[in-house]
């Protein structure tokens, strides 16, 4: 048996790769959330001077990565590997971008699950010796999604109450062999969980089912449970979603209480304009890397637990009537 | 005392469509179809008519009047056609709506930029 594989899905990282570096970038309506303090650029409109918010979001990206390069003391050539992941067809923004930072590249894509999808890969590859300095980043934009996924904001058409807002922001860390900041310790894969939910409205209660399996997989290969960590936190579940994900872990015996908090729920507060909340890879990745990276620091937290979650759909499988799959990755970044 | 009930009806449908929106998970596409097509059964009825009578530009605006102009049009045509008027009514009346529709959507693209 591989000896780093712990139970199923668990990856132990014998020698944690360290976050050396971290900058995000969001939108106004991200800037002026309760967070909007811990973000280091804020842009004043969606179009940021481009001519398209495909261009904007590309731009933001770039922004976040130059800005990460700037808090580390790397050379581009030092990067080994770029992985990087967005919401729009054939990740299109990661790949532009990655034109630019002109070092090996793999896009991936796990919706808004790609923050964790691309951490776990990159602290894998740094701990099996095969990269010393790896950079990772995520991006979304609210108009370039909706018109992705929903419709073109230009068609104003009424949102529900358990819609999400995708969040417009982009998040980008480098991950070293070496250095100064919180570890990656250990990464749990999560398996893609369908329940059958049909509404593509409510992305939180798709994802939820496919969260609580990836953090009772964790519990289960680990042998521990809530009390270890200082906080567990869901990306993007939104407040519809958030609570079915209490409510599942619930079930299967483990009470996490105010040790869980959602990256959706937290980026815009409790402002109704946003319905049940934040979503896009954007939004887990500016909330970790803006806000819990901060704490970490700060040792406020000594461990937690963050996992993305991903609604996996596409605007053509819903509209065929096809149900909605989630899944969720999980890593566990310990301050040092 | 017209621009009185027209506002209350106009309202009622409104009001109605949102708190089926609200409450039974129900998309914009689906509160639009059902108002189309109720307006277009209750034209078709003949119960339209007598409605506009009396709540006006209430039961005019709402899109469940574009529903009843199609079956006044396609009545009206029939009646004149045989069943040609079938095909060629459902745009006699609503011709104007869609083509400023299209007109005014398309200025409003080229003038404005989306924003929230």
């Amino acid at each position: 048996m591989a000896d780093k594989l712990l139970g199923k899905q668990t990856m132990r990282l014998k020698s944690p790769p360290v976050i050396t570096a971290r900058a995000t970038v969001v939108g106004h309506r991200e800037g002026e959330g309760p967070l909007g303090e811990y973000f280091d650029h804020i842009i004043p409109d969606d179009l940021w001077g481009e001519d398209t918010c495909e261009k904007a979001e590309r731009k933001m990206m770039e922004e976040a990565i130059t800005r990460t390069m700037e808090a580390s003391d790397l050379t581009p050539e030092q990067i080994d590997l770029f992985i990087a992941g967005d919401l729009l067809n054939q990740i299109v923004t990661s790949s532009f971008v990655a034109r630019q930072v002109g070092q090996a590249f793999l896009g991936i894509y796990g919706a808004c699950s790609s923050m964790t999808e691309g951490m776990a890969l990159g602290s894998m590859l740094i701990d099996g010796d095969y990269a010393d300095h790896v950079l990772v980043a995520t991006s979304s934009h609210y108009q370039t999604a909706e018109r992705q996924f929903r419709f073109p904001v230009e068609l104003n058409i009424q949102r529900s109450g358990r819609a999400q807002f995708t969040v417009t922001g982009s998040g980008a860390a480098i991950l070293s062999k070496q250095g100064k900041g919180p570890r990656i310790t250990e990464v749990t894969l999560g398996k893609v969980i369908d329940l059958g939910l049909r509404n593509p409205e409510d992305l939180g209660s798709a994802m939820a089912p496919a969260a609580a399996d990836t953090l009772l997989q964790h519990f289960n290969d680990t042998g521990r449970n809530v009390g270890y960590y200082d906080l567990i936190i869901t990306g993007d579940l939104a407040a519809v979603g958030a609570t079915m994900f209490a409510d599942l872990v619930k079930e299967a015996g483990h009470t996490l209480g105010n040790k869980h908090i959602d990256a959706g729920t937290m980026i815009y507060g409790a402002n109704p304009r946003f319905k049940a909340g934040g979503s896009g890879c954007g939004c887990s990745a500016v909330v970790f890397l803006g806000y819990i990276m901060k704490l970490l620091e700060q040792g406020r937290y000594r461990r937690v637990l963050f996992m993305a979650t991903g609604a996996l759909f596409s605007p053509l499988s819903y509209q065929q009537g096809e149900s909605i799959p989630g899944v969720a990755h999980a890593v566990v970044v310990e301050a040092q | 005392m017209t621009y009185l009930w027209a506002f209350l009806f106009g309202g009622l449908i409104c009001g109605l469509s949102q708190l089926a929106f609200d409450k039974f998970n129900l998309t914009t596409a689906h509160i639009l179809v059902t108002l189309v097509i109720s307006g277009a059964i209750l034209e078709g009825l003949g119960i339209y008519k007598g409605l506009v009578s009396f709540g006006g530009a209430g039961f005019l605006v709402p899109v469940s009047g574009f529903g009843s102009s199609i079956a006044r049009g396609i009545i009206s045509e029939s009646k004149r056609l045989g069943w040609e008027g079938l095909f060629t009514g459902a745009f006699e009346l609503t011709g104007l709506g869609v083509t400023a529709a299209v007109i005014f959507g398309t200025l409003a693209a080229i003038f404005s930029r989306p924003k929230d």
